[in-house]
């Protein structure tokens, strides 16, 4: 842990809480970039990493010093986007007709090529968004940070609280579950 | 379309193109003083913001009270005088004793 940070914590657990202001300062950029991948809208990204900087500042006193301040915050944020996914499950089908004319040619590029390229990468990272919205939350976060972030399972495990056997078992079936809602969207024009 | 393929290109895709990590402005500000008005004050300073309650209560029943009894003593004033109230008192047995003798 950065000596700056611990005497910040040991401030704000005095009960200055003008002291966490440049916690929030330096770390909220990294809150915000991981709430962006689970929430579309600005409001609603405002509104989680909002709740994580709170649940941070009443849970504080758990924080024993042990790994750097950053991974806990990471953890309840994971936790608290988990929660997000969890109470604003859309679950709604998508057909290729659903997509926007980007993610349409991005599609459309690629069974031409098989090859998307780079330049229209936002269209894909919309399309993968499109789609992992259809999955529950646990299949959506598993393949967030799984296969979008590049995080070991191990990492995982330690990110969600959940045992490396369930990671496992999760991201098989977040795998299938993506594929199944794939070829739903190219059933419609591909198949 | 080989759909493992198309999924594999999707999230190389997302990978390569991850979200912002712009904050909005003065967000800081905005959590600290959201954190400030969720933090409960210290026991001290409570029992003396109940002490100044309770402190503008009692002038105010003082105040009441005073009124209150300023225009009981007006009232008052319109009665017969005190020192005369008080002699016919003082003066009652003698003026029965007198009585009695006139009457023997």
């Amino acid at each position: 842990m950065e000596t700056a940070d611990s005497e910040l914590i040991a401030a704000v657990l005095r009960g200055e809480v003008g002291s966490f202001e440049p916690l929030v300062l330096k770390y909220s950029p990294r809150l915000f970039a991981t709430a962006r991948r689970y929430a579309r809208r600005e409001s609603e990204v405002e509104d989680v990493v909002q709740e994580v900087w709170i649940k941070a500042y009443q849970k504080l006193g758990t924080y024993r010093g042990e790994a750097p301040f950053e991974h806990w915050l990471m953890r309840l944020a994971v936790r608290t986007c988990y929660d997000f996914l969890r109470k604003h499950q859309r679950n709604k089908e998508a057909t290729f007709s659903d997509l926007s004319e980007s993610e349409q040619g991005w599609l459309e590029r690629f069974a031409a090529q098989s090859d998307s390229g780079e330049e229209r990468a936002s269209a894909a990272r919309l399309l993968v968004g499109r789609i992992l919205e259809q999955l529950p939350a646990s299949a959506r976060l598993v393949i967030t940070l799984l296969e979008i972030e590049d995080r070991s399972i191990k990492e995982i495990a330690d990110l969600t609280g959940w045992s490396m056997p369930l990671v496992k078992v999760r991201a098989f079936r977040a795998r299938a579950l993506m594929r199944q809602a794939l070829e739903k969207i190219c059933q419609e024009k591909y198949m | 379309m080989e759909i493992k393929k198309l999924q594999e290109a999707l999230i190389t895709a997302a990978r390569a193109n991850p979200p912002t990590d712009t904050v909005p402005y003065a967000f800081e500000k905005r959590i600290t003083a959201r954190l400030r008005a969720l933090a409960p004050e210290d026991p001290l300073g409570q029992w003396s913001h109940a002490l100044w309650r309770a402190a503008v209560a009692c002038l105010g029943i003082m105040l009441l009270l005073g009124a209150w009894s300023f225009t009981e003593d007006l009232g008052r004033a319109s009665d017969p005088d005190l020192s005369l109230q008080l002699e016919h008192a003082v003066l009652a047995e003698v003026a029965q004793e007198q009585a009695l003798d006139f009457a023997w």
